[in-house]
């Protein structure tokens, strides 16, 4: 099926994919010198929503600054603004009450189950299936009433503090979950049995991009794309940030390293993260979760910083340069995707272009979090 | 512990000073002094300092001058370290431009570097390292949109954030919009 193709250079023409094109979920374009229906080279052109979150950094105050992170990946919003309170937290040498670190890593995994489904359901569409959008939809959908009730916001969560939280979850939250936990576990056997065992979805995806392990070494490749490939690299388990080291769950890791295997990651991970929602409120610690003295102005001692965190995408990173004043002299979002979207011009080089759809599905791309 | 294989190899670099470099929180005693002072402190010497991890978020940060970064780039690479990213900062009162290059490892031997090299900020030139790190490309890219650095014998050195026809820099201190 895949065997390799002779590409002959003398007969290409230029496809233009995007950058308004549906496959691409969002304004990414890829130039594609084709040879027939082969992909001879690709040239990826993204910046379409740039939109310099880095700039704005550094005219506003590190409070002022937390809706930015929401809007980097809006699908997975929650772990980009833990990953910006735990920076400024640790530069600052900010202590956080252990219910609110707690909340924290409950709405961040939550967070991660509803921005999977979206890839799950998207991706699926990708290859043809279009009931199975609905039922992540409509799964998703109780996520986002649930954060909805604590945040105030569906999407563009602002619930971190420097410090703690924007306020207390309620004893609705808690039994809501509880019973998304139950819905969520039944949905997930039904989606196996329904899309992941189905053999057209596997002809599909098997054996389909392979990503090296030393591809993504050079390109920087986290998250579900390097665990796909056999990489055991977690920044929840490599790093031990936050309440993390409290749960017990696995890190999912499949060795093909083919769109399949970063299919099977993600859905693998959302059972997980049902374990640690489940874990972390059973262990939920009674008590405030804001600083007892209120912080009114952040200022970071002069330096610079750097924080990872594991977002639904891979590891974001964060490196704060200060000097001392109100704003950081210098913010340097580091975002998951860009770098996993940059291996794609060398990995779908003689792919056919249906193919190369299904390899750009399996990567999980969410193009305003690239574009920054 | 790859960090001391690693300090090791990257300590071969700096024959001159090997006695200098070993001093655990130095510049970040240095660091406080500059700000009483208003900024007349010496420039920081080329060298390795091991970083408190906690406090920081990282191990060890070498500071190089820009002939020296492929062959430490290098000696990162075969250690097994990915990159995860590179960018800038703009020193305007020193006139000079830093690039800083963030690399971390897969395996659960935590350790991460920060590289660190200056270049004037009149005509900022460093060499490019997608030759080793082919990611690097976009980083690169990126760089050069916002701080205006040349990579030298980059192979696609055209904006890939900022418009086609993007001739300012917007992350320079003194760019007004």
């Amino acid at each position: 099926m895949n065997e390799p193709v002779v590409l002959q250079p003398d007969e290409t023409f230029v496809l233009n994919v995007g950058p308004q094109h549906p496959a691409t979920h969002g304004v990414l374009r890829v130039k594609m010198t084709m040879d027939g229906e082969y992909i001879y080279d690709a040239e990826t052109v993204i910046g379409y929503i740039h939109r310099m979150h880095e700039k704005m950094a550094e005219n506003r105050t590190y409070t002022q600054y937390l809706p930015n992170l929401s809007r980097l990946d809006y699908l997975s919003a929650m772990a980009y603004c833990h990953g910006y309170v735990l920076a400024v937290e640790k530069a600052a040498a900010i202590e956080v009450p252990e219910r609110a670190e707690y909340i924290r890593a409950i709405t961040v995994e939550m967070n991660r189950i509803s921005s999977h489904l979206v890839w799950f359901g998207a991706f699926v569409m990708d290859l043809g299936g279009f009931s199975p959008l609905m039922y992540a939809f409509d799964d998703r959908e109780q996520i986002l009433d649930l954060l909805e009730g604590v945040t105030g916001s569906r999407l563009t969560y602002c619930y971190f503090r420097f410090g703690g939280l924007y306020n207390d979850i309620d004893d609705d939250f808690i039994t809501g979950t509880r019973q998304f936990l139950k819905r969520m576990r039944k949905a997930l056997k039904m989606y196996r049995n329904l899309v992941t065992n189905n053999i057209i979805l596997m002809t599909r995806l098997k054996e389909i991009g392979p990503i090296s392990a030393d591809m993504c070494q050079r390109y920087g490749a986290t998250g579900p794309v390097a665990r796909g490939s056999g990489i055991n690299y977690d920044v929840r388990r490599n790093e031990a940030y936050s309440v993390y080291p409290e749960f017990d769950f696995d890190i999912p890791v499949f060795t093909e390293g083919d769109s399949y295997a970063r299919y099977n990651v993600r859905m693998e991970e959302m059972e997980q993260s049902l374990r640690i929602i489940e874990q972390g409120l059973d262990k939920l610690p009674d008590g405030p979760v804001n600083p007892e003295k209120k912080i009114k102005i952040v200022k970071l001692p002069p330096g610079d910083y750097y924080t990872a965190v594991e977002a639904g995408r891979g590891s974001f990173g964060i490196r704060i340069v200060s000097d001392g004043d109100k704003s950081p002299y210098r913010l340097k979002l580091r975002s998951p995707t860009y770098s996993n979207m940059h291996l794609f011009d060398e990995a779908c080089r003689g792919m056919l272009i249906a193919d190369a759809l299904a390899f750009m599905g399996s990567l999980d791309l969410v193009i305003p979090e690239m574009d920054r | 512990m790859i960090i001391e294989t690693v300090r090791q190899q990257l300590q071969g670099l700096f024959p001159a000073s090997p006695e200098a470099a070993p001093i655990t929180g130095g510049l970040d005693a240095q660091e406080g002094q500059k700000v009483e002072k208003g900024g007349k402190e010496a420039p920081r010497v080329d060298g390795i300092i091991e970083r408190n991890y906690v406090e920081r978020g990282y191990h060890l940060d070498v500071q190089l001058a820009p002939d020296q970064l492929l062959a430490a780039v290098g000696i990162l690479f075969d250690c097994g370290f990915f990159i995860e990213t590179i960018t800038g900062v703009d020193w305007i009162k020193d006139q000079q431009i830093e690039a800083v290059y963030d690399f971390s490892r897969y395996d659960f031997d935590l350790c991460r570097i920060v590289l660190r090299t200056r270049t004037p900020r009149s005509q900022p030139v460093l060499p490019t390292i997608t030759g080793i790190y082919t990611g690097a490309n976009w980083h690169e890219r990126e760089t050069h949109d916002f701080f205006g650095i040349v990579f030298q014998g980059h192979p696609h050195l055209i904006p890939l954030l900022l418009p086609e026809d993007a001739d300012f820099h917007p992350l320079l201190k003194d760019f007004k919009a």
